[in-house]
């Protein structure tokens, strides 16, 4: 069984929900739609308080290459255009809507049935990609990179294959098994979509083998396209690293950065991005709701949810059965890699992938002692590094020395945190040390 | 000729041809250092602390001596030293000291545990960079202090600890020196250098929040809400200004007349070393904001600076056990 190459871990599994079909959550009151849902720079809000807009009707236009437009996800009224609490515990730029009605704007195809790409000779490579960018679709694993700038590869760069991320390595989340399990002709559609917008004939989606129904149902689907191969690979987190998946499906290693994964002639896009895709690309929808799992071992009713962005967490944990008492750490997204959160009035987005709740005990991380030097960090590092000396300069300041080892090349997967016996802030640590190395190098280009 | 009378006359005419060398490139080459550089230095108070901007008490020593050649010290102060040492290096370089106020931190946030309820438990690394690069912080207030004590770790001089009641750092006025270390070791800015004032005396808003108003209220029961009252209050002097929903008093034009401090709604304008007022009735929420200014008694202090230390213990250790 394939997987990648150096370091890696094996967390609890703690797929609570994936028995548990994707629902449909109930329309919220008000959705608070923030600018800031993507990587690069911020969308610009276009509409103003009073406006009146249905589902599908444009929020925030795109405000530069690296960044996405904001679809409304409700139908209603705008009440205000203000700063709102987001998944990133800052105040931001966000438009509220008060839902009235479910109205949709028109063009968009609702009804179930499949359309195929081979169907629709009309759609060009040009065409596919320009409907990603106005859908305003992102990474939806959680990076939320816009998918648009990935589909155009710098000049001197080609495309060799298209991979597609459906590890879902992080503990507890299963909105993409889920995904897989119920619209698998929808997603290898996608797939297609993206292998024609970069030109190749090659696409593999990579599966763990802990999601054996979704590897046997992806197989027998792929069956009609001969072109996608489903790679079964060992569960190993951070399988769903970019850098990872590709050393795991292809065995080819993107270098240290600047070098981005085309380097190496490979596109990766999560599964959840290929099944947004096939919707905008062929029922013309944009980017309005995703699959959300929420879960954690004292909720009653772990689930995962297909819930339209901009609904508050608070709402989507009450469809859950409501938030346990002995709760002790709300975090969005998974465990390893996602962020706690201060409140439950921030709304989901295009990157919220999981709802974890976990209960006092779990979420009480043990006092730190010092490093008895063991380098577990070091053998579980998927980068080859060091992390307990980038913690160590970093905590001490001595920023060229966290340059010269290779901090920026940190992942941030946390292994290292994870794994050390001696229950050591590494991954803070190395945090604060590659933005501010990150920071340095930046400032240094400008000179 | 014996060994020994060969290697004497080698080494000795080896010893003499240097020697010559040695004395007319010493002449040469000649490095004409001001004497007058190391008699600044040793006026000042060798923290080097850097509050200056320069590399340690040398390095301002030398600035010193050459600003001297346009006839001013301009702008160089030393914060620790204050007039007293400037008015030595003054004497030395035969000028007059430069009036530069001596400046004191002070640490703009009123957001006690009690005042600022806590949304969650932060249970990271405990510095506040780190806590402030998660977005964190345990309450829903992104601006106020995170008592993970940063300044602490900066202050060379033992002037700030986290006071453990309230949970913000407190500034002991007798031993600040106002070098500025802890203003750039806090990530949120929340530290500014003020000028002492006349008699010590001074009026700060003691917030840094720049939320609007209503969230404002939300997140803390002493916040400035923006409301502008003081502003008004102020027109005579124009002291005060609003910005990003935030009031600030200009140092320079304050009088002093604690009006707005009367009138804020949320107490957060406080004034410092004022003496008790007579018989008047105490300004809503003063009482708990007493801890914040001056209490320099050893009492508050004591527990501040064992707590800091213990939490800064574990990384300090570990640091150093990984360096061997």
């Amino acid at each position: 069984m394939k997987t990648f190459k150096i370091g890696g871990v094996h967390p609890a599994e703690n797929k609570l929900s994936a028995g548990s079909p994707i629902r449909e959550a109930a329309l919220p009151k008000q959705a608070v739609f923030s600018m800031f849902q993507h990587i690069g720079a911020p969308a610009k809000p276009v509409v103003k308080k009073g406006d009146l807009v249905k589902v599908g009707t444009l929020l925030g236009e795109a405000g530069g290459f690296v960044s996405a437009p904001v679809y409304s996800s409700v139908s209603g009224k705008v009440s205000k255009v203000d700063v709102a609490l987001d998944s990133s515990n800052s105040r931001r730029m966000a438009v509220y809507v008060d839902v009235e009605g479910d109205e949709w704007e028109e063009g968009i195809d609702r009804s179930a049935t499949l359309e195929k790409l081979s169907a629709h000779p009309e759609l060009d490579a040009k065409t596919i990609v320009e409907k990603i960018k106005t859908a305003g679709i992102v990474g939806m694993g959680g990076a939320t990179f816009p998918c648009h700038v990935k589909l155009c590869p710098p000049p001197g760069c080609k495309a060799e294959c298209v991979i597609i991320n459906a590890v879902e390595c992080e503990p507890y989340l299963t909105a993409d098994h889920r995904l897989m399990l119920e619209h698998a002709d929808e997603i290898l559609e996608g797939v297609e979509c993206i292998m024609k917008a970069v030109d190749v004939t090659k696409g593999y989606i990579g599966i763990e083998n802990n999601k054996p129904d979704a590897i046997a149902l992806m197989t027998e689907k792929a069956a009609s396209h001969p072109n996608i191969e489903i790679v079964p690979l060992k569960v190993k987190y951070p399988q769903g690293g970019e850098k990872q998946l590709i050393d795991a499906v292809i065995a080819r290693q993107v270098p240290a950065p600047p070098a981005i994964p085309i380097a190496v002639g490979a596109v990766v896009q999560n599964v959840g991005t290929a099944f947004a895709i096939y919707q905008a690309v062929m029922k013309n929808k944009p980017l309005i709701d995703r699959v959300i799992t929420v879960t954690g071992k004292s909720v009653k009713n772990p689930s995962n949810l297909m819930a339209r962005l901009g609904t508050p967490f608070q709402q989507l944990i009450d469809e859950c059965g409501g938030l346990p008492e002995d709760t002790g750490k709300i975090i969005g997204g998974g465990p390893m890699m996602g962020k706690a959160l201060i409140s439950l009035e921030v709304p989901m987005t295009k990157g919220s992938s999981g709802l974890l709740i976990m209960n006092d005990k779990e979420a009480r991380r043990s006092t730190p002692e010092p490093c008895i030097r063991c380098a577990k960090c070091v053998s579980v590092c998927p980068m080859g590094l060091e992390p307990y000396l980038l913690a160590t300069v970093s905590s001490q300041q001595d920023w060229e020395t966290a340059e010269n080892e290779d901090v920026v090349s940190c992942i941030e997967c946390g292994s290292c945190q994870f794994t050390c016996p001696s229950h050591r802030h590494s991954l803070d640590n190395i945090r604060l040390g590659k933005s501010t190395v990150m920071g340095i190098i930046r400032s240094r280009a400008q000179k | 000729m014996n060994v020994i009378q060969i290697a004497v006359i080698v080494l000795g005419s080896i010893g003499l041809v240097s020697a010559v060398i040695l004395f007319f490139a010493s002449k040469k080459f000649a490095v004409h250092e001001d004497p007058r550089i190391g008699e600044v230095a040793a006026v000042l108070p060798q923290a080097n602390c850097g509050g200056c901007g320069y590399p340690g008490c040398g390095g301002f020593a030398n600035a010193c001596v050459k600003a001297s050649a346009s006839g001013s010290l301009g702008d160089l102060n030393c914060a620790p030293g204050g007039k007293e040492v400037m008015e030595k290096v003054a004497c030395i370089l035969g000028l007059q000291a430069s009036a530069a106020s001596p400046k004191v931190a002070v640490v703009r946030c009123s957001g006690t545990c009690d005042a600022r309820p806590h949304a969650v438990v932060y249970d990271g690394a405990h510095t506040c960079r780190i806590q402030s690069m998660t977005g964190m912080g345990e309450t829903q207030c992104l601006y106020g202090c995170l008592g993970e004590g940063d300044c602490v770790r900066a202050c060379l001089f033992g002037a700030i600890q986290v006071n453990p009641e309230t949970g913000i750092a407190e500034v002991d006025e007798t031993k600040c020196t106002g070098c500025g270390a802890c203003q750039k070791a806090c990530p949120r800015g929340l530290i500014e250098l003020r000028p002492v004032g006349p008699k010590g005396r001074r009026v700060v808003v003691l917030c840094n929040n720049k939320d609007k108003g209503i969230i404002a209220t939300k997140v803390c029961k002493n916040s400035c809400i923006g409301c502008g009252k003081c502003v008004k209050t102020c027109e005579k002097f124009e002291a005060i200004t609003l910005e990003a929903n935030l009031a600030y008093i200009d140092p320079e034009k304050c009088k002093l007349c604690r009006k707005c401090e009367e009138v804020c709604p949320r107490g957060v304008i406080k004034g410092f070393n004022f003496p008790p007022k007579k018989a008047a009735a105490p300004a809503p929420g003063t009482a708990e904001h007493t801890a914040v200014p001056a209490s320099r008694t050893a009492e508050p202090a004591t527990p501040a600076v064992s707590a800091p230390a213990s939490d800064a213990s574990s990384p300090t250790n570990s640091n150093e056990s990984t360096k061997q």
